[in-house]
């Protein structure tokens, strides 16, 4: 099939960015959408033009690294897929498609497609974890905890950390990432104990990373990856108003 | 020369303890003057970084992606092996050893692969303290599954996200360290060379991905924790990104390479679907515990294969190994699927793949227990290729996957350059000539929380009147002239082939002749004709941009101009190994049954590999193995 694109070329965080058009034939429908750019890429050097700059690592929808915005939604038209998980089979001959990177002002561009996403790291640095030191460990099984807690905290901890919940969000919120962790480590009885000062340091980094506020419009959710639930949004808030509380 | 493994004295099971009560220690008030680089940032390298952080060392730590938790130890699905005997199903630290040993085809050494063992279960305790959400069972304790090569249920798990939720531990405490300062983490960044001074490693050349400047990084110890290479095959398991150029850089700089054509393909891909195809997408051998792997017994058979009766199917690993069936280990199913496929029994548009069956689990059990074990599989095998394989059976095939072969160590992990330390799949060490399944995060984890911290102290400790060298030191001087020379001899080229088409061809050629089965007649083709492609790559690649500003393509190009020489040595190691042994499958050495025959008498030995320079044939170093403590038996699982 033929495909038109509309893809974000920018030169680096400091100039500005273009729409630029390109058109590809022979595209099949089981390639991925990362497949239907590297043959676009293909073209684009053996023409003597730069090829287009896009985050991608492990194509299994696994390390987080892919993202970008397919018509305007992040990830494309599937709900709670990777852009490497894609495929052009979700799109018909002679469709026109517009690509550009993960937009937030947390979320400086590279190039082209790529972003800054190393706010989040900065979030995960102010409390993401539990304060254990290596060979400190007791034997594994002398905490029970029952499997509906696991599987819960499961759900949280799942995050890929790709971004597409800001992405989503008018406000440009992290709600969803940081409640994520937040709640993966207050669930389990080995984060059980920071959770009152973590909930207070990763929130305060979140906010001074100039990420929006939420304001429940649960569009996250439906773009994560993983499924992440806004509950953990709501885990967080409350577990924020009490520590605040508790504090004062 | 000749190679020292360093194993220490006394009865196996008290080696470790032996090392580590005579081991050297750095005081802590002399920590705090010693520089350490970690370059990767996959368990190993997140977890030695972090531990050697704690101990008070100063630890740079370095990546190519663009945070730390995106290292490719997140891919691993299945799980991490463990000798708890939570299951009381006779499991133990010596059987699990003698599990690896044998499942290497006893081409490991006995020391490495019993601490490996040993310090399985302190390594769970480690995971879970620091919240990772292993599967448990109703009354609150950790469950275990089976895998591939072991009759005992050993393997925890977290769905089929183990890599994930492990890589999420050690980088959350990777980022505590980085929090307090002691670890400067630099993500974006690649290794281009490591500096040698006076006979030791001494710091490294990087280049920021984003802006294509070069640094200088001075340090008293250099560890390589940058994981596999698989992906020279092109087509692989593997991340876009992963690569061979930092132990391979490494290895030129005298480093030697041990078994690198020891490759481990996978049973369980999905199969090529066309030549655009960038990656083959792994499912969890864990599948293979409710999973039945079959082929139809007419050749050319198209029918739908809820269509094809039980009469009329191949069930050929539980026909062939009955005593392990569709748990046979990975080398073993590979070569099995292989041999059907070659045969003209493979299923699918390419007649490339065999079929995984569910039908009879979900029977037994129902629909919601098996998605509760795979259910994340089912979705990504349906997202993939838009099949319920609730309602039919998956198709699957080999692909390539685990680099067993990697950078020569001794015990201590230290590689044949004093002060530069190999961790993890970096390695050559504890798989012999393959992988069980679920070993793979299990070494990475031990290498990096529970043996390095000891063996690098303990080198460190010799370390401690030695001056920081400057960057301004000749040895950085010349490994940044040499890193810019190589970089602007792939932009000059501006020819007509892109990058990737070399891939391509290299990975279809080691794959055709340096993959599930080699002979003389195909290696000796293959190592002709990848010199030919190297010269072709140097005389018609394209690179386009510069080296000032952020190219993917020229970091691609780095990295396959690394791969063309890694594939010679692969080759010249397959051809020299006149033996079949685990992975390596030597078309001239099988038993009548098709089964690998081991020649113990003249290939007891690792191959380690001495670079010689530009256009001279490496020097084969062997280092015997010798077995005290088991009897090397002829490796079974009918």
């Amino acid at each position: 099939m033929k495909i038109y694109l509309k893809i974000w070329r920018q030169n680096d965080s400091g100039s500005p960015g273009k729409l630029v058009d390109y058109e590809l034939d022979n595209v099949i429908s089981h390639m991925s959408f990362l497949e239907m750019m590297d043959t676009l890429n293909e073209q684009l050097v053996l023409s003597g033009d730069r090829p287009v700059e896009f985050d991608h690592d492990c194509r299994e929808g696994i390390c987080g690294q892919c993202g970008m915005m397919i018509n305007g939604r992040a990830h494309g038209p599937i709900a709670h897929t990777t852009t490497c998980q894609l495929h052009m089979r979700e799109f018909k001959d002679g469709d026109t498609i517009y690509v550009e990177p993960f937009r937030a002002q947390a979320f400086p561009v590279k190039r082209d497609l790529k972003v800054d996403r190393s706010a989040f790291d900065r979030i995960i640095m102010a409390g993401g974890f539990v304060s254990v030191n290596t060979g400190q460990a007791p034997e594994a099984n002398s905490i029970p905890i029952t499997s509906e807690t696991v599987e819960s905290a499961f759900d949280s901890a799942a995050c890929i950390g790709c971004g597409a919940c800001v992405a989503t969000c008018k406000n440009s919120s992290a709600a969803l990432f940081t409640s994520a962790k937040i709640s993966h480590l207050a669930k389990l009885p080995q984060g059980k104990m920071e959770s009152r000062k973590r909930v207070l340091t990763m929130v305060a980094r979140m906010d001074e990373e100039q990420f929006g506020h939420c304001s429940n419009t649960e569009a996250c959710e439906v773009e994560c990856p993983q499924g992440i639930s806004v509950l953990n949004i709501a885990r967080m808030n409350w577990e924020f108003s009490l520590s605040s509380i508790l504090k004062k | 020369m000749e190679l020292n493994a360093k194993i220490p004295p006394g009865p196996l099971k008290d080696k470790w303890n032996y090392y580590k009560d005579h081991a050297k220690l750095v005081n802590p008030a002399n920590r705090k003057k010693i520089n350490v680089i970690v370059v990767g940032t996959g368990l190993a390298g997140s977890s030695i970084a972090s531990s050697l952080a704690e101990m008070g060392y100063n630890v740079k730590s370095f990546c190519f992606q663009d945070s730390a938790r995106r290292a490719h130890s997140v891919a691993a699905q299945g799980g991490v092996n463990a000798a708890k005997n939570y299951k009381n199903d006779g499991d133990s630290v010596y059987r699990m050893f003698y599990d690896t040993l044998k499942g290497g085809d006893f081409r490991s050494r006995e020391a490495n692969v019993y601490r490996l063992a040993e310090c399985s279960a302190q390594l769970i305790d480690q995971a879970v303290a620091q919240g990772v959400p292993f599967g448990r069972e109703y009354g609150g304790y950790l469950n275990n599954r089976s895998f591939g090569g072991v009759q005992v249920s050993r393997t925890f798990y977290a769905r089929g996200q183990t890599g994930q939720q492990l890589l999420l531990g050690a980088y959350q405490a990777l980022m505590r360290q980085v929090a307090a300062g002691s670890v400067q983490l630099f993500t974006r960044h690649e290794m281009m060379d490591v500096v040698v001074v006076d006979e030791k490693a001494r710091g490294v050349i990087v280049r920021n991905l984003d802006t294509g400047e070069m640094e200088r990084h001075s340090a008293h110890a250099v560890i390589l924790a940058t994981g596999g290479f698989g992906k020279i095959y092109y087509l692989s398991t593997l991340a876009m990104g992963c690569n061979a150029s930092a132990i391979w850089r490494a290895h030129k700089k005298g480093a030697l390479m041990a078994c690198p054509s020891w490759t481990q393909i996978h049973p369980t891909s999905l199969p090529q679907s066309g030549a655009y195809q960038s990656k083959l997408t792994l499912m969890s051998e864990s599948l293979r515990n409710d999973g039945r792997i079959w082929v139809p017994l007419k050749k050319d058979d198209t029918r739908n294969p809820n269509e094809i009766p039980e009469t009329e199917r191949d069930y050929y690993l539980e026909r062939r190994y009955p005593a392990f069936g569709n748990l046979a280990p990975r080398d073993i199913s590979s070569r099995a699927a292989k041999e059907r496929i070659d045969a003209g029994y493979g299923i699918g548009a390419q007649k490339n793949a065999v079929y995984l069956d569910f039908s009879k689990a979900i029977k037994e059990q129902g629909q919601e227990k098996i998605a509760q074990k795979y259910g994340n599989l089912f979705d990504m095998y349906r997202k993939i290729t838009s099949i319920d394989a609730y309602a039919e059976p998956m198709m699957i095939s080999p692909a390539a996957h685990f680099s067993m072969g990697g950078l020569w160590v001794d015990y201590e992990l230290m590689t044949t350059i004093p002060g530069l330390f190999a961790l993890g799949e970096a390695n050559f060490a504890d798989h012999g000539a393959n992988r069980l399944g679920a070993n793979s995060l299990l070494q990475a984890c031990v290498d990096g929380y529970f043996v390095a911290p000891y063996t690098i102290s303990n080198y460190l400790s010799g370390e401690i009147r030695s001056e920081i060298i400057p960057l301004d030191h000749q040895a950085f001087v010349d490994a940044e002239i040499n890193v810019r020379a190589h970089i602007g001899k792939l932009l000059a080229v501006n020819g007509t082939k892109t990058v990737d088409d070399y891939h391509k061809t290299l990975g279809k050629l080691l794959y055709d002749y340096c993959g599930l089965s080699r002979s003389k007649e195909g290696l000796t083709y293959a190592i002709n004709e990848i010199r030919n492609l190297r010269n072709d790559f140097y005389e018609n690649v394209k690179v386009p941009g510069g080296d000032d500003e952020m190219n993917g393509e020229l970091e691609k190009a780095g990295r396959i101009s690394d791969y063309l020489e890694v594939a010679e040595l692969m080759c010249l190691d397959a051809l020299t190994r006149e033996e079949s042994c685990g992975a390596h499958f030597r078309e001239e050495y099988q038993t009548p049954e098709g089964e690998a025959l081991r020649d113990d008498k003249n290939f007891c030995f690792v191959s380690a590999w001495q670079w010689q320079g530009e256009g001279s044939e490496e020097v084969l170093v062997p280092e015997p193995l010798y077995f005290e403590n088991v009897e090397l038996a002829v490796r079974s699982y009918k």
